[in-house]
């Protein structure tokens, strides 16, 4: 029955026999698009190219990563500091690129930490992460980091509220005592620098995800929320009683005018901002308030629209118009209209009100509702040309239908467990379209077993079409939980070679070999090291004492692409470290006992990569 | 020589100044791991590589092979060289002002006798760095191999192959030459029909 095609026959690529020519790249040329895809779990980045799928390079970002040190060396560990000391991992969900005028411009990648609430800046020159900023006052950080169309802000709404400040309470005072917060951080246009501008006070449901509003919307956001039942035990249920939750439309507008006006309140908090400096040095400060926005003191700056069973997406269509709900138990893909909603907010078609925030009426809002769409929506994107892409996660399938008129167009399988989809450019002013990708759950027999623990899967569906049609799937890193795409040019040619040894502000670089030295400082010893293909200077270290504190800055002199030099210690308790052309990068070691050490490049750096190695001889 | 003779020598003279602006001469290296290239540019008055961190590449390559570490700012011709073309130059202005024919050829001779002894002096350039190898530290030895880059052309030098050839400021010199080269013979004919 099968025809020999094994459990490729239900891939869905019958009839589609030029899916490979369709995501073939011959050798040495280049993809399409560069896809992000947040690692979930691993707290990093994925970056793929598409449409072939590759891994290109995977971009440690919240979690320590002993494959080149980060996270480990002196110069990146600060990147890890948060109100609760030094937090190595988190749960990275949703990369958003910059945009400039609503469509991305290639030049910073946000993501969210979920549990320990921040946001990483990667910088897309170095695909590196440049700065961390903490949250306080947020208990997870889920309905983050999106982004307004032209960068000027990151919004994120905290998933769990908590007691702000945080105090010792029953948990069952949980609607007395528990609030929540959305955060606004202020993106410097120039350098992308994060500062956290001021936070608005809202009631305690939990925040899920967000987008900005474009077009005639521009100036609001939109925030799902769930819980609004304010359970506090057994939320399976107990969060799932309301028929409707909310969507919060923000005015984002209008709350930077309430600040400017001075109706923010400086309330004391504590969290940590991090960057890397000129030096390329990871800088830890503290920040000691936030500002405060109470919507009961600022009218007509939020209000709630209801939306069925548990949001998830709150998606806005390219022209701004419409408000794409994802209700995760709802029959019904409820799409909002902003010009509605305008116009119900002028009538004072409310329902009631939650601590000073207007309920607009579901009817007074509604432009339509998507019937049968499937099961379990979560998260809407958009092709640009007049249909959206709504993931299902029950039914397992990617479900297409038309904007205006609601009716659904196609229908593609999922395998299997899709959470959010992407198309690239898919929630900006003009979507890139090409492909949507599904970013799934779990893989079972897709690829072969590896034992319990299976990889996680994106899959590439042609959307130029009427039909979708499935051209491939990859295994990926962690969890792909949510994923942006771009054309490659507009990242490619602005990536970084290598570091200009010139401009090397490291206080402890070296520029040349004949500044290689051992300094001593009380019991702190800095071995001021370079490498070169294929030796380091110092190769011979003596006069190390146990009980002495060691820190070898280790500068690569190399002017050339793609030439590493790893540096290792025997017995290190740290990790290894990968410098890249021009870079200096520190290792703290601590001698334990009299011997003689060898340390050796890890980095295959060329034929006499092997014999690029020394020795530390350690004295008591 | 007839006036139009004279600015045609004028325009030759000037065209050399060119040469301040662009290389003279360019040494282009390739290999498969290099796809973004590697090379050398010589100019009237210095030595830089194709790309930035160039001459640092081939330096770091060179030392395989004991090579000398390439130093611009020990090559001396780098600072005679701007001296030379400017005095060929202004005896080319002067021959123009003078316009004596025989000033001209005069002109000709020197700019070639200038040009042959710059290939010589780049010739026995390369087959010193070529030749002259630190034996006793080179890592990569290959019996009776040596490393002179081609004077003009290509050439296989282990996994690279090396192409020489003048670069813009060059052909401008080139061009100049011949140029001035057709303005003399015009003018000769020209006064044996008188
Ligand atoms: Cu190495």
């Amino acid at each position: 029955m099968t025809g020999g095609c094994g459990n490729g026959s239900k891939d869905g690529v019958a009839g589609t026999g030029d899916a490979a020519s369709k995501v073939y790249v011959a050798p040495g040329t280049h993809d399409e698009f560069y896809a992000f895809m947040s690692g979930g779990f691993s707290g990093q980045v994925g970056v793929y190219g598409l449409p072939s799928g590759r891994l290109l390079r995977h971009v440690p970002v919240f979690s320590q990563n002993a494959e080149n040190g980060y996270g480990y060396s002196e110069e990146t560990k600060n990147l890890f500091m948060t109100s609760f000391g030094f937090v190595p991992w988190d749960d990275a969900h949703h990369p958003q690129l910059s945009q400039t005028d609503g469509v991305p411009d290639g030049r910073w990648l946000f993501i969210n930490g979920n549990n320990t609430p921040r946001v990483a800046r990667l910088d897309l020159a170095t695909f590196e992460t440049a700065e961390i900023i903490e949250l306080p006052h947020s208990g997870g950080n889920h309905a983050s980091p999106f982004l307004t169309p032209n960068t000027e802000y990151v919004l994120a709404g905290t998933r769990f509220s908590v007691p702000i400040p945080q105090q010792d309470v029953p948990i069952n005072t949980y609607k007395d005592n528990f609030k929540g917060t959305l955060s606004f951080i202020k993106i410097d246009s120039t350098s992308g620098a994060m500062s956290l501008a001021f936070q608005i006070l809202v009631p305690g449901f939990n925040y899920d995800l967000s987008h900005s509003g474009k077009g005639p919307s521009h100036g609001w956001a939109f925030f799902s929320t769930y819980n609004t039942e304010q359970a506090s035990t057994l939320l399976e249920v107990n969060a799932s009683r309301n028929d409707k939750d909310y969507m919060a439309a923000v005015n984002w507008k209008l709350a930077e005018r309430y600040v400017a006006e001075g109706k923010a309140k400086d309330i004391p908090a504590s969290y940590r901002h991090n960057y890397l400096d000129d030096a390329r040095i990871a800088q830890s400060e503290i920040v000691k308030s936030v500002k405060i926005l109470d919507p009961r003191e600022c009218p007509g700056m939020i209000y709630y629209i209801p939306t069925p069973k548990s949001p998830h997406g709150a998606d806005v269509d390219p022209t701004g118009e419409y408000i794409v709900g994802g209700g995760k138990l709802a029959t019904v893909i409820p799409v909002h209209s902003f010009s509605k909603m305008l116009k119900a907010i002028e009538n004072k078609e409310f329902d009631g009100e939650v601590d000073g925030i207007p309920i607009l009426k579901y009817e007074s809002v509604l432009a339509g509702e998507v019937q049968n769409p499937g099961l379990g929506p979560l998260h809407t994107e958009f092709d640009g040309k007049g249909y959206a892409y709504t993931s299902m996660f029950i039914s397992s399938e990617i479900v297409k239908w038309k904007l205006g008129t609601w009716e659904v167009v196609d229908r593609a399988p999922a395998y299997y467990s899709i959470g959010h989809l992407m198309i690239p450019g898919g929630d900006s002013r003009s979507p890139f379209g090409k492909y949507v990708i599904a970013l799934n759950k779990i893989t079972k027999d897709r690829y072969l077993p590896t034992g319990p623990e299976l990889t996680h899967s994106a899959q590439l569906y042609d959307i130029t079409g009427d039909k979708m049609k499935l051209l491939l799937d990859f295994p990926t890193i962690g969890e792909p939980h949510y994923a942006q795409a771009l054309p490659a040019s507009l990242v490619k040619d602005r990536s970084v070679k290598y570091f200009p040894i010139a401009e090397n502000t490291h206080p402890h670089a070296i520029k040349a070999e004949n500044e290689a030295r051992v300094e001593r400082d009380g019991r702190l010893v800095r071995v001021y090291m370079s490498t070169i293909r294929t030796h380091f200077a110092p190769d011979n270290i003596e006069g190390i004492r146990v009980g002495d504190s060691v820190l070898f800055h280790v500068t690569n002199l190399e002017q050339d692409w793609d030439v590493p030099h790893g540096f290792a210690v025997m017995g290190a308790n740290n990790a290894e470290l990968l410098v890249m052309p021009g870079e200096t990068r520190t290792l703290a070691w601590k001698p334990q006992a009299a011997g003689v050490i060898p340390f050796y490049c890890t980095d295959f750096c060329s034929a006499l990569h092997q014999e690029m190695q020394g020795y530390i001889r350690v004295s008591r | 020589m007839t006036a139009a003779g004279r600015i045609v020598l004028v325009i030759a003279s000037l065209l050399l100044s060119l040469t301040y602006f662009f290389p003279l001469w360019q040494i282009s290296l390739e290999a498969p791991q290099y796809p973004e290239g590697l090379g050398l540019e010589i100019w009237i008055n210095q030595m830089q590589g194709q790309n930035p961190g160039d001459l640092q590449k081939i330096n770091n390559l060179n030392h395989y092979i004991g090579m000398k570490t390439i130093r611009p700012e020990s090559i001396r011709e780098l600072i005679v060289m701007p001296w030379v073309m400017r005095a060929i130059m202004l005896f080319g202005l002067i021959a123009a002002a003078l316009g004596r024919r025989r000033m001209l050829l005069a002109w000709l001779v020197l700019f070639a006798l200038v040009a042959a002894s710059g290939l010589v002096d780049f010739y026995l350039w390369g087959y010193d760095y070529g030749h002259n190898l630190d034996m006793e530290n080179a890592i990569i030895k290959v019996p009776g191999m040596t490393y002179q880059p081609p004077l003009i052309g290509s050439k296989q030098l282990l996994n690279f192959t090396a192409h020489s050839w003048p670069g813009i400021a060059g052909w401008v010199a080139v061009g100049s030459y011949l140029v001035t080269l057709g303005v003399y013979i015009v003018e000769r004919r020209r006064e044996r029909v008188a």
